[in-house]
């Protein structure tokens, strides 16, 4: 009983969090895709995306946010982006140019810089994202993350015989 | 072929790409294997760099295609490929003897996260030695020190490692940001971040405050990373308490990079007239590495835990080195790099075998280590060998690295320093025999040390390949000495710059 008051308290607040979710979204997307044009960028898009599942955590309690972005997905998630940024590189090497140089991407140099930019900025917003949300579970919870980070290691987690 | 020129690139970009297919993993044995043929790749790699390097060639690679004062340049000459080259094998080597190692130290579910975390600490160390950009040196050492301090807090004694491990963070990132601090004094000073731009531009604004100030930051913070005396805190628990494998790469490895970004700042980007005669470096130095090695082989000699007494030999072999250094001749800094070469192979050598005591007894407490030559016959022999070479004794690497050191001393007419390396090598004597003796002839108190076996194949095989390389250096001294005075002359001489491009790329 006593936890569904607690709920009804925040009903304002929740229904306020549920309008502003896609809105920031939304604009998580802009500064992302739009930080070849102007100002932004992966780094700045990362943190306004993770933002958005923190807010959900802080508002419906954190264990319901762990369902929406499980940390094996988010696991996943900040390894991949990390990869689509060094494989970016290693395409422009088998593509015959230095590592990371954009304009042998496609046959026209300035938009193979733009494309370049493009998956290498989507790579770290990916990675930033993934950390950053990983990073709240990390603090806002006892339970365990990967693997057994909260808790201190037992003899009986180790293998014994040689 | 055609990779031929992308070799540099591709060392600091397979470790990275391997750290996330680790996680994607998550098994340990696959993680392992993912690391294991990956760090072999790097070695055959820096080593096909090393043998182009040493014809007096100095590879360049362009990152992206953008040209060296705006781009981020890839600058190899001998003294870098020598140490990609040392770097990658010790990986290789403890890597190998990690797989059994840390069955013991770590979780399971944390394995494929160790693993994650040496590939990232290898990308850091090798991004160091291979870049020629000067921030790009400041990102690659916080990538390589945060993994490690990840890498350190896995430790067995859970909360003695996390401390050490917080110890490091706190000192290691005041390094850091000092040595963040110093560069961009020096981008304020010379309007470029390029390394060898920046040498090329500092005379034009030699009597600068800016550029004295940035030389007196990157001083400081490399001396906190190198762990020299006066600011060596963080090393003794780190080695401590770090899993078994993660000691033995550390201690191969670490400080040997900051040592490497001394040499690359002080001779080459700065000067050698410029940081040894102007700013008087050497004076500073000398007395600071004179008592470290003195005052810390003489705290090795008091200590009870055997890591904790090659930690303490360590901070003195730092010492050595910043003596060799600070003398500012060809010689003294062919006896430095000598020593960083044999050092790194030996320390890592003698970590492991500690290791092999720790898999099997649990304890790496002298107190209760009495006659263990029995049960463990061939970890004890490379514990040995090993120790020996520490010293200097003849016909091992040490005695090669003690030699040029001493010699180098002497020519510089400097006798007095001569003689406290020779007392300091007698303090090892002790360190290391006190050791010994309790390995070979006292008896043993606890009754269970029969049933106890020889450490697995898998740890002997790399320990017993670092004990063969450090004992052919020692026979054959040349190999390590002419690849030393190679790089050292190049260091010494003006390097190629951007305006002067006597290095063609490869």
């Amino acid at each position: 009983m006593l936890k569904r008051n607690v709920q009804q308290r925040h009903r304002v607040v929740q229904v306020i969090t549920k309008f502003l979710i896609p809105m920031i979204l939304l604009f998580a997307f802009y500064v992302q895709f739009h930080g070849d044009f102007g100002a932004g960028g992966g780094f700045q898009a990362g943190v306004i995306f993770a933002s958005v599942f923190i807010l959900h955590g802080l508002i419906f309690g954190e264990a319901r946010t762990r369902l929406v972005l499980t940390p094996n997905a988010l696991r996943i998630l900040m390894s991949l982006g990390l990869l689509l940024y060094a494989g970016t590189g290693v395409v422009s090497l088998f593509l015959g140019g230095n590592y990371l140089d954009y304009s042998v991407l496609l046959s026209d140099p300035i938009s193979g810089q733009h494309w370049g930019i493009f998956s290498v900025e989507l790579g770290v917003g990916i990675t930033v994202a993934a950390v950053m949300v990983s990073l709240f579970y990390c603090f806002s919870s006892k339970r365990n993350f990967v693997g057994h980070i909260s808790h201190p290691i037992s003899e009986s987690e180790l293998d014994s015989d040689g | 072929m055609f990779f031929n020129n992308h070799f540099s690139v591709l060392l600091v970009v397979l470790p990275l790409m391997a750290a996330p297919i680790c996680v994607i993993l998550r098994s340990s044995k696959a993680s392992w294997l993912v690391a294991l043929i990956s760090n072999l790749v790097i070695v055959l790699l820096s080593l096909s760099l090393l043998s182009h390097v040493i014809n007096g060639n100095v590879v360049r690679y362009e990152l992206g295609g953008w040209a060296a004062p705006t781009g981020i340049e890839y600058y190899i000459d001998g003294i870098n490929a020598i140490l990609i080259s040392v770097v990658s094998i010790i990986s290789l080597a403890t890597l190998v003897y990690s797989k059994q190692s840390i069955r013991k130290e770590i979780a399971q579910p944390r394995h494929y996260l160790f693993y994650a975390g040496w590939l990232l600490c290898l990308t850091g160390l090798l991004g160091i030695l291979i870049t020629g950009d000067a921030f790009n040196v400041f990102v690659f050492l916080e990538i390589s020190s945060l993994s490690m301090y990840m890498l350190i807090a896995l430790g067995r004694e859970r909360r003695q490692a996390l401390v050490a491990a917080f110890r490091y963070l706190i000192l290691g990132s005041i390094g850091a940001s000092f040595i963040l601090l110093g560069i961009g004094f020096l981008y304020a000073a010379t309007g470029t971040l390029n390394m060898s731009d920046i040498a090329e531009r500092l005379p034009l604004v030699n009597g600068s405050r800016t550029v004295i100030v940035g030389f007196s930051f990157i001083t400081i913070g490399l001396l906190i990373k190198t762990a020299m005396f006066p600011v060596f805190s963080w090393l003794p628990n780190a080695y401590q308490f770090a899993p078994s494998a993660v000691s033995s790469f550390l201690a191969g490895t670490a400080t040997k990079v900051s040592l490497y970004i001394f040499l690359r700042f002080f001779y080459h980007v700065f000067g050698t007239d410029y940081s040894f005669g102007n700013l008087l470096l050497g004076n500073i130095l000398l007395p600071l590495a004179v008592v470290g090695f003195f005052v810390m082989s003489v705290v090795a000699v008091f200590q009870t835990d055997i890591r904790r007494v090659l930690a303490y030999s360590s901070i003195a072999q730092i010492g050595y080195i910043f003596a060799a250094i600070s003398m500012a001749t060809e010689q003294g800094l062919t006896a430095g790099i000598i020593h960083i070469i044999n050092h790194a192979f030996i320390k890592t050598a003698l970590f492991i075998s500690v290791g092999c005591i720790l898999y099997r007894y649990g304890t790496a407490n002298i107190n209760q280590l009495g006659g263990i030559m029995k049960s463990m016959p061939w970890t004890c022999a490379a514990f040995i060998i090993a120790g020996l070479s520490l010293i200097g004794v003849p016909l091992t690497a040490g005695f090669v690295s003690k030699w040029y050191l001493i010699s180098a001393a002497i020519d510089s007419g400097w006798w007095l320093i001569a003689a406290m390396i020779l007392m300091s090598s007698l303090m090892a004597i002790i360190y290391i025999g006190r050791i010994v003796e309790v390995f070979c002839f006292k008896n043993s108190e606890a009754e269970g040390v029969a049933k106890v076996k020889e450490a697995p194949f898998s740890m002997l095989l790399p320990l017993w390949f670092l004990i063969i390389v450090s004992v052919y250096t020692g026979i054959n001294g040349d190999v390590v000495v002419d690849l030393a005075k190679f790089s050292a002359t190049q260091l010494l001489d003006n390097l190629p710059g951007l305006n002067n491009p006597v290095g063609n790329p490869l």
